[in-house]
């Protein structure tokens, strides 16, 4: 018997109860079932034993650690119902066996119902992790053989056919095809690859073939590192559960005391016989349901984070679901979250060759985004750079080094200060820079030579995005150590509200401090030199393209590199709080209503519940919960449409 | 008569609940058996969590193992929620949970309706 599951339990118990059904149903035309006090004792003690049993004993384990919980109010419930029949049925009074048969077996059903919908809840997970392929065609000896996923080692050369799945993450090394990385990304348009690009585990190959060598295995692919990220969200806490933290430690002790009184005030002051007020006091025990309120955070938790990673939304925990909700500005790094992050060389004013020139001999061995802009310039002009000597870097200026024995020079429009330039060239720098293009000079013997205009153009959802933001009353921040001009173009461009420009990197973070002063600040960046900033921030989100340091240091992270994630992020965690709040309501005022309802206060008005409708109502409130929560599979966000079937299926 | 009566046993209960769930009562925290290289400790699932707190030393690999004894949806899960951890107890009579034991701290564990608590130190 011990080994029943709950389902096995629940259709005995339903079984047993049937010829106690009967005779409920047939009270109103006065029939009374041959036998019946002896049916009913017999059957009601078999229930006893397969249904409410486990109850009793959990919670008589409860009780000795001076604890109680749900299972202490159905073996009290049952129990109390139980024996006082047993003893009615001795001394000929009227017998309550149906009491304890049917507590005991609605209570059985809202759990089985409650344990499904829970394991659907969860499904979102076993989803994602069923989305790994189990082999993968890799070279071995010159030859593609199958070899088993775990097996796969990083370096392996591995080969997907057209309507494959790719097995591991990796960068292609021949060939050119269409991937489908909606499993990872929510993006359902279909990206195409060639070599060089990097493919994602589990992302479906269209028609071309490829083949790839694997970067990371295991572990450190990124669906591993999505679903383990899922997991750890999907079990977080959120602040708000504090609360039923604190109500869970009283509440079933509360209860009990409430259910004395009422069977103390019935028959003691109110005249009650003493059969009325037990059953006000087995009813009161049985209505109250500390489940609801327990279920009514993680469940809605688990869904909406569930949920968001299907789009793309890595939501690490609670705390960061729970904090968005009181965002008041939202603060954008520029370059690579902005704007796509790849600058290029737009405008070359002067001597196009020798400025190129001088400014490639300077800028070859620098690692800074302009400067790769500026080389691969010079490359598709063919410009070749010279040696240089001195190659000293100017903080926060630029660089500057000795050419041909002359002082040369390429950097911001700090260095003006030591350095002389035409009234035109002035001009023209302005322009540009209203034109959103960051100006370099290049600058030769003390004197300008020329200018490098160099744009990072915003990334075409980003003006979207940032209207989104705003039409949801959320105020726009960008920062960015670019001039004012340029950052201003850029902020008119997308729609950004106010711009603090000329940031130097550590500075990043002392101004996400300065605007939280006016309320919460989500910061969204992907730079290494964003991770304080990330950090710092109420809420950090992290852009997925961007540095592991920055995934690290977000609290939401966005797989795909576009900014309206951050308005799904925002829609999907306000829909998932809310929700969460709606449940909590919903527990907290069925008990607040329910207990008084069974304790007989509105007896006055008619109203007035058995115990067996206050268990049905207990099993009821918990299952109503989950459901709620599930509902989130639904909601509208963000303008995508809601998963399509996917919590319908049975667990 | 028997009005009276009910009521001074309704105080009584009242008061013996309040001192029993509310008063102070300690319990003992659990610790592992070392093994070999591993170190083990057992938490009893019945009505709770018997002990409630393990105590695991830092630096060598740790595991908790959840003896299922309860048959009710209650205990079902076990939540280890800093550790990414939502297990099924019912699956199997012995579910084990590996603690990483690299730092000392703490891990709080409780029920899928974060009804029951229990907690592993590392020290």
């Amino acid at each position: 018997m011990k080994h029943l599951t709950s389902i096995q339990r629940f259709w005995i118990s339903f079984v047993l109860v049937i010829p106690m059904l009967i005779q409920m149903l047939a009270m109103p035309f006065h029939w009374m079932m041959p036998g019946y006090t002896w049916i009913a004792f017999i059957t009601t003690t078999l229930i006893m034993l397969v249904a409410a049993w486990p109850y009793w004993t959990s919670a008589w384990a409860a009780f000795k650690h001076h604890n109680a919980n749900m299972n202490t109010l159905v073996a009290i419930g049952t129990s109390i119902a139980y024996f006082y029949s047993l003893f009615a049925m001795i001394t000929g009074r009227p017998v309550y066996f149906e009491s304890a048969a049917f507590i005991s077996v609605f209570v059985l059903l809202g759990d089985t119902m409650e344990e499904r919908m829970h394991n659907n809840a969860s499904n979102a997970l076993k989803k994602l992790l069923d989305l790994q392929v189990k082999s993968a065609e890799v070279l071995r000896d010159g030859k593609f053989v199958q070899v088993p996923l775990d097996q796969v080692q990083v370096g392996d050369i591995i080969q997907v056919k057209p309507g494959q799945k790719v097995p591991v993450d990796g960068v292609i090394t021949s060939g050119k095809t269409t991937l489908d990385e909606s499993m990872i990304t929510g993006e359902s348009m279909p990206v195409t690859k060639k070599v060089g690009d990097d493919v994602v585990g589990s992302t479906i190959n269209g028609d071309g073939a490829i083949q790839f060598r694997a970067t990371k295995v295991g572990k450190d692919t990124m669906l591993s590192q999505i679903v383990e990220m899922v997991k750890k969200a999907q079990t977080s806490h959120a602040p708000i559960q504090n609360l039923t933290d604190k109500i869970s430690g009283f509440f079933v002790p509360t209860v009990l005391i409430i259910a004395i009184a009422t069977f103390v005030i019935w028959y003691s002051f109110l005249g009650a016989t003493l059969v009325q007020a037990m059953l006000f006091a087995v009813a009161v025990i049985v209505i109250a349901c500390p489940c609801a309120l327990g279920l009514a955070t993680p469940t809605a938790l688990m869904v909406g984070t569930g949920r968001a990673a299907k789009m793309g939304v890595l939501i690490k925990d609670g705390q960061a679901l729970e904090e968005i909700n009181d965002v008041k500005t939202v603060v954008f790094d520029k370059t690579g979250t902005i704007t796509v992050g790849k600058p290029t060389v737009t405008d070359i004013i002067g001597d196009q060759d020798q400025v190129l020139r001088v400014a490639a001999s300077l800028e070859a061995s620098s690692e800074h985004p302009l400067a790769k802009a500026v080389m691969n310039a010079a490359k598709e002009k063919m410009v070749e750079p010279q040696t240089v000597a001195d190659f000293t870097a100017v903080e926060g200026k630029g660089v500057q080094a000795v050419i041909d024995g002359q002082q040369a020079f390429v950097g911001n429009d700090k260095l003006l200060t030591d350095y002389q330039i035409s009234a035109g060239m002035k001009q023209q720098m302005a322009t540009l820079q209203d034109e959103a293009k960051t100006v370099v000079l290049v600058g030769l013997a003390k004197q300008v030579i020329g200018l490098i205009a160099i744009q990072d153009a915003p990334k075409p959802s980003s003006a979207q995005a940032i209207a989104d933001l705003k039409a949801r009353g959320l105020k726009t921040v960008m920062l960015t150590g670019d001039n004012e001009r340029v950052a201003n173009a850029i902020a008119k461009e997308v729609g950004i509200d106010q711009v603090i420009a000329n940031v130097l990197p550590n500075e990043k973070a002392e101004h996400v401090k300065a605007l939280e002063q006016d309320g919460k600040v989500a910061f969204v960046g992907d730079g290494i030199n964003d991770a304080p900033a990330l950090t710092t921030a109420n809420v950090g989100i992290a852009m997925g393209s961007g540095t592991d340091i920055a995934i690290e240091s977000g609290s939401i992270v966005l797989v795909q590199n576009d900014l309206r994630g951050v308005v799904k992020a925002i829609d999907i965690s306000k829909k998932t709080f809310s929700r969460i709040k709606l449940n909590l309501f919903w527990a907290l005022i069925y008990n607040v209503i329910g207990v008084p309802i069974a304790a007989g206060v509105f007896v006055g008005f008619g109203l007035q519940l058995s115990p067996e409708f206050a268990a049905l109502a207990m099993a009821f409130s918990s299952v109503s919960v989950v459901t709620s929560s599930l509902l989130l599979n639904r909601a509208k966000i963000g303008g995508t449409e809601p998963v399509a079937g996917s919590d319908s299926q049975p667990a | 008569m028997g009005q009276m009566l009910a009521l001074i046993i309704g105080i009584i209960l009242i008061i013996a609940i309040l001192w029993w769930f509310f008063g102070k009562h300690t319990e003992q925290a659990g610790d592992a058996s070392v093994n070999g290289h591993v170190q083990e400790a057992t938490v009893v699932v019945k009505g709770g969590y018997s002990p409630s707190t393990v105590v695991l030393k830092k630096g060598m690999p740790g595991k908790v193992n959840f003896d299922m004894k309860d048959s009710t949806a209650c205990l079902s899960h076990v939540v280890f929620s800093k550790l990414g951890v939502d297990e099924d107890l019912t699956k199997q009579p012995v579910t084990t949970v590996n603690i990483p034991t690299d730092k000392s701290g703490e891990y709080d564990f409780a029920c899928g309706m974060d009804m029951f608590h229990g907690k592993v130190i590392v020290k």
